[in-house]
């Protein structure tokens, strides 16, 4: 892969005839390429070890829920036989036997549980079975729907058959608001519940507004910072990160108490007479782009800041006696060797932004929840945690294929960013 | 230490060396939600009882404690004894096989309990109330039922409302007119929950939503709203402590529990049980409320807790005339998608 | 320095709109750090203007809490570790990625930013489940390799920036020279990256010392970190303790970072 990137190296130098030459060249590109392995191998083997296999196993539940399977082998068993819709009177049975079972080993409630995630309301009438089923009278059609209608609903045994699967794709298609049909398409689920589309929009765009919004901000106050003299630059780089001892916690209830209707925020604008009214912006979207963007931009600044600082002044005097007009000089000489700067700033920011939740909890608007949200009440509250990582799954799917695009697009590539 | 001997492995020799040495004091880890309220257990419960026993306390503060339960049992690696739960999560924790199913046996009669606090999986603590409440120096007349909710005619102006369909739904339809005691039976109709999300859409434009307990006390501080709803205990505390002009609209309350459950392959299992029969003693139960205003779970602890705490908790006859207590079961069922469909209904 | 030789009046003129609007940026960033600390002395317990009264009461539960000078040791130990471990396998790994002969570049960049991407309490719950196997869960080397995990991929991305203008032929220069390559980089790359490692560094420590969410599954009471002691009153009240806390760390780092420069300037002098 390395091989076709045409860059200054010993490669380049072609075409090579001489045959014990060839071979020290093939020498030394392994050895550069064996000491970039070894470069890159200790961070590689401690996130293999630290975070890519935890991870792993983790969302591995997206597409893995063995609970009904192992709970219920017996209708699992006989299902295969049945036709759609409501099955005949031999899966009853096995099914009643299975509950018996997992009431006895006190696995009927992880049953009820997980089916409950699949068919809301579903987790009292298996509680229910547990108790109406008696050992001993083998169970019917019949005498099943006669305790309980549900039993004979084709929606419950559609669950079922999508439950006692090891390996599903129904979290996977609840993340993105669909849903496997009874004809065995897929199909969008019920207008009031599809959500989480809507979420994942949400959240990219906050991201990019932020990410923009720091940019605005930072990018002059870098080129600034970078173009002082030592001393005071220094200081004011102590400045910009200041705010990182201060916990997010900390920051965002600053932002509570600047933002809030009788705020000192909107108590400087009636007092510049910018406006007459007070302004709503806690609980809005506003004002929470506002704190996050003030959270941000410190990681926006610094990466930018370092590529400025990196660059030799004489480039740009050299530009200008050259005759370059100072636009001119800016765009084509400045620009272009900050942008590696630019890029890696902007991508913290707006990867980072993705994983928010006490900001907007606590300064967000009630249509302002964001993904990590969602994932944290699955993981915290719902323990639901098939669905927490379906959602992560798609969330990391989503991002590394915006970054793949952005890459390619943008040709960081060629600008070495990497 | 503990695990630092497990890692240079030296348990055996740890374990000869444990055997020879004198018995140490056996240690009781709990997990609670911190603050004023874990202060408050341990003035009344931890202290005394550990003194009584012989033993320790190893106090932890969490707030994904369920979480960590659930990751400690499925990795095999359980060191909690004891963790408080929310009402609203001990029946997912049961229903996923985490906590223990409890013994009341080893505790006490489950009849001495107030309804619905004693549950398979979680011993209830205290009772706390959702209630309303305003600062009487912005309304001067306030509320007395929490259904001012949604009288904005009367009452205008913002009101906060917590985040979740917990609790808002309930108030929407008795504020439709549903009688308290058929609140759920008619939420548990397709037809009744869009009566309350219909009912919550008159006065969606009004309402702040808040999302930690901390929040209603600080929106009436700073006048973002003119009533919220909250826990009674946040309320209660800025009045007693910090003489805010707060007032607690009681009518139309919700009572909630706080729960104490064992996790699952709990290390000190017995001890645990323990515990909860020693707090389950109405002399000990409502011991509590001298340290915070939350009141006891058990019927006969009323007459422990002194009466001008009394009369501040939710369980005061002059707050019980209509109360709604929160249904755990209907929760464990349609918890996960009204959660959804609440979303939804918030983005739109 | 901000001004080419050749500035015209127009040029001055947009070089002072410039200082205007970067002040007000660093007002903008700086100010409302600062929130915090009147609020600190508020004798009421809400974070309200104005305030209701002048009070020590904040601090004095910070300073005399044994709980809150634990927590906030314990958060300096772990970030410091997590920062070393992370800047400098980082930068190793930043340093190996630029080289174009790495073979499976783009999978191995997009691993070693992915806990970035992914949210951050399913790392918590991967991390603990993986590493109570090992011992690993309530030690303080869990929560450094946990924290050292997601605060690596800043270092790369800083890193790998700055090595972006970075001119690899220097480094093959300075081989021919005779430099060992350890020499070389100590002497002709470290030099030219440093403001990106060191971005990267800041970004590293501050990722640790402020999280929260990995340290509530791997921390017990024995480890327990700032922002869990932070957090651990919100479900009953959001304490201004944690806005003493703040100004006490502020104040801290500002004493720290006055000394260092004094320190700097001195050695320049001598």
């Amino acid at each position: 892969m390395g091989r076709s990137v045409a860059l200054p190296g010993a490669a380049s130098v072609a075409p090579v005839t001489d045959p014990t030459l060839a071979a020290a060249v093939h020498r030394a590109a392994r050895g550069q390429r064996l000491t970039a392995l070894l470069l890159v191998g200790p961070l590689l083997l401690l996130l293999l070890f630290s975070f890519c296999f935890p991870i792993a196993s983790l969302l591995g539940r997206a597409i893995y829920d063995p609970t009904m399977a192992d709970s219920l082998p017996r209708t699992a068993a006989a299902l295969q036989a049945a036709p759609d819709g409501v099955p005949p009177d031999p899966v009853f049975a096995a099914l009643a036997e299975d509950l018996l079972a997992a009431k006895q080993d006190n696995s009927l409630y992880a049953v009820a549980k997980t089916l409950n995630s699949l068919l809301p309301a579903a987790r009292s009438h298996v509680l229910r079975a547990g108790r109406f089923l008696q050992p001993g009278q083998p169970a019917t059609r019949e005498s099943m729907t006669g305790a309980d209608p549900f039993w004979g609903e084709p929606d419950t045994w559609f669950a079922i058959r999508h439950g006692v699967q090891r390996f599903t794709t129904t979290y996977l298609l609840a993340a993105i608001d669909l849903r496997w049909l009874p004809d065995g398409g897929i199909g969008q689920v019920p207008e009031g519940e599809a959500i989480y589309r809507a979420v994942f929009v949400r959240t990219f765009l906050v991201a990019a507004a932020v990410t923009i919004a720091t940019l605005i901000l930072g990018f002059p106050l870098a080129w600034m910072l970078a173009n002082l003299p030592n001393r005071l630059s220094g200081r004011l780089i102590m400045l910009v990160l200041l705010p990182f001892w201060t916990s997010i916690l900390v920051r965002t209830a600053a932002w509570t108490v600047l933002l809030q209707k009788y705020g000192l925020l909107n108590d400087l604008l009636l007092w510049l007479h910018v406006s007459s009214d007070r302004f709503d912006l806690m609980y809005t979207r506003t004002g929470m782009i506002i704190a996050m963007t003030h959270i941000q931009l410190p990681f926006t600044l610094l990466p930018i800041y370092s590529a400025m600082r990196t660059l030799q002044p004489s480039q740009m005097r050299a530009a200008y006696s050259l005759g370059a007009r100072p636009f001119t000089a800016f765009r084509r000489v400045y620009l272009p060797q900050v942008m590696p700067g630019v890029a890696a700033g902007a991508l913290l920011t707006f990867i980072l932004c993705l994983g928010y939740f006490i900001t907007p909890a606590l300064v967000g608007g009630p249509a302002d929840q964001l993904i990590s949200n969602f994932i944290s009440n699955y993981i915290n509250v719902e323990l639901n945690w098939q669905m927490a990582a379906a959602l992560s799954f798609i969330l990391l799917a989503l991002t590394l294929a915006l970054y793949g695009l952005f890459t390619k697009l943008l040709g960081v590539d060629r600008l070495k960013l990497v | 230490m503990k695990t630092s001997f497990r890692l240079t492995g030296l348990a055996a020799l740890a374990a000869g060396l444990l055997a020879t040495a004198p018995a140490v004091a056996q240690e009781l880890t709990i997990v609670s939600a911190g603050g004023a309220w874990q202060a408050a257990q341990r003035d009344a419960w931890y202290k005394p009882f550990a003194e009584k026993m012989g033993i320790k306390f190893n106090e932890q503060e969490n707030s994904s404690t369920l979480a960590l339960v659930q990751a400690m049992v499925q990795a095999k690696n359980v060191t909690l004894d004891l963790v408080t739960v929310e009402t609203a999560t001990v029946l997912r924790g049961c229903d996923s096989g985490i906590l223990q199913r409890l013994d009341y046996k080893k505790i006490t009669d489950r009849s001495k309990f107030l309804p619905g606090s004693a549950l398979d999986c979680g011993m209830g603590l205290d009772v706390y109330g959702d209630v309303l409440a305003y600062d009487t120096t912005v309304l001067a007349n306030g509320p007395t039922s929490l259904l001012a909710l949604f009288d904005t005619k009367t009452w205008p102006g913002k009101r906060g409302m917590r985040k979740v369909p917990q609790g808002n739904l309930e108030w929407a339809l008795m504020a439709d007119g549903v009688p308290i005691d058929q609140v759920y039976k008619v939420l548990a109709t397709p037809q009744g929950v869009d009566r309350a999300f219909a009912k919550l859409d008159t006065i969606k434009n009004d309402i702040v939503w808040w999302q930690a307990g901390a929040q209603p006390p600080q929106f009436l501080a700073s006048k973002e709203v003119v009533m919220t709803t909250a826990y009674n205990g946040r309320i209660q505390n800025p009045i007693d402590q910090e003489k805010k002009p707060f007032k607690i609209a009681w009518e139309n309350q919700i009572i909630e529990y706080d729960m104490i459950a064992i996790p699952k392959d709990a290390p000190h299992l017995d001890l645990a049980y323990k515990y909860l029969a020693y707090i389950a003693q109405p002399e000990i139960n409502g011991k509590l409320g001298s340290f915070i205003p939350y009141g006891p779970v058990v019927k006969d602890a009323a007459k422990f807790v002194p009466p001008e705490t009394l009369a501040k908790l939710p369980t005061a006859p002059e707050h019980m005339k209509s109360v709604l207590v929160a249904d755990v079961e209907f929760w464990g069922d349609h918890g996960e998608d009204l959660t959804k469909r609440f979303n939804a209904w918030l983005a739109k | 320095m901000l001004l080419s030789p050749y500035a015209t009046l127009g040029d001055r003129l947009r070089i002072g709109v410039l200082i205007g609007w970067c002040a007000l940026v660093l007002a903008f960033l700086v100010l409302p750090i600062f929130v915090p600390v009147p609020l600190s002395v508020n004798s009421e317990a809400f974070f309200t203007f104005p305030l209701a009264g002048f009070s020590w009461r904040w601090y004095e539960e910070v300073l005399g809490s044994d709980q809150w000078r634990e927590a906030i040791w314990h958060s300096i130990v772990i970030a410091i570790g997590a920062t070393v471990l992370a800047t400098g396998l980082g930068t190793l790994a930043a340093i190996g990625l630029t080289n174009p002969r790495l073979p499976a570049r783009r999978v191995i960049m997009g691993i070693l930013i992915s806990p970035l991407i992914v949210p951050v309490v399913i790392t918590a719950v991967g991390a603990y489940l993986f590493y109570a196997r090992f011992g690993l869960a309530s030690t303080f080397s869990g929560i450094i390799l946990a924290h050292t995990a997601v605060a690596s991929p800043f270092v790369v991305v800083t890193v790998g920036a700055s090595l972006a203008n970075f001119d690899r032929a220097l480094m093959n220069a300075a081989s021919i020279c005779g430099a060992r390559p350890w020499t070389a980089f100590r002497r002709v790359m470290l030099p030219a990256i440093l403001p990106g490692v060191l971005s990267g560094a800041a970004f590293a420590f501050v990722t640790s010392f402020d999280e929260l969410v990995i340290s509530l599954f791997l921390a017990s009471a024995d480890q327990r970190t700032l922002p869990m002691q932070m957090f651990t009153g919100l479900r009953e009240h959001l304490s201004p303790a944690i806005t003493a806390a703040a100004t006490l760390m502020m104040s801290l780092s500002i004493v720290l970072l006055i000394v260092a420069d004094r320190l700097a300037h001195r050695g320049r002098r001598d």
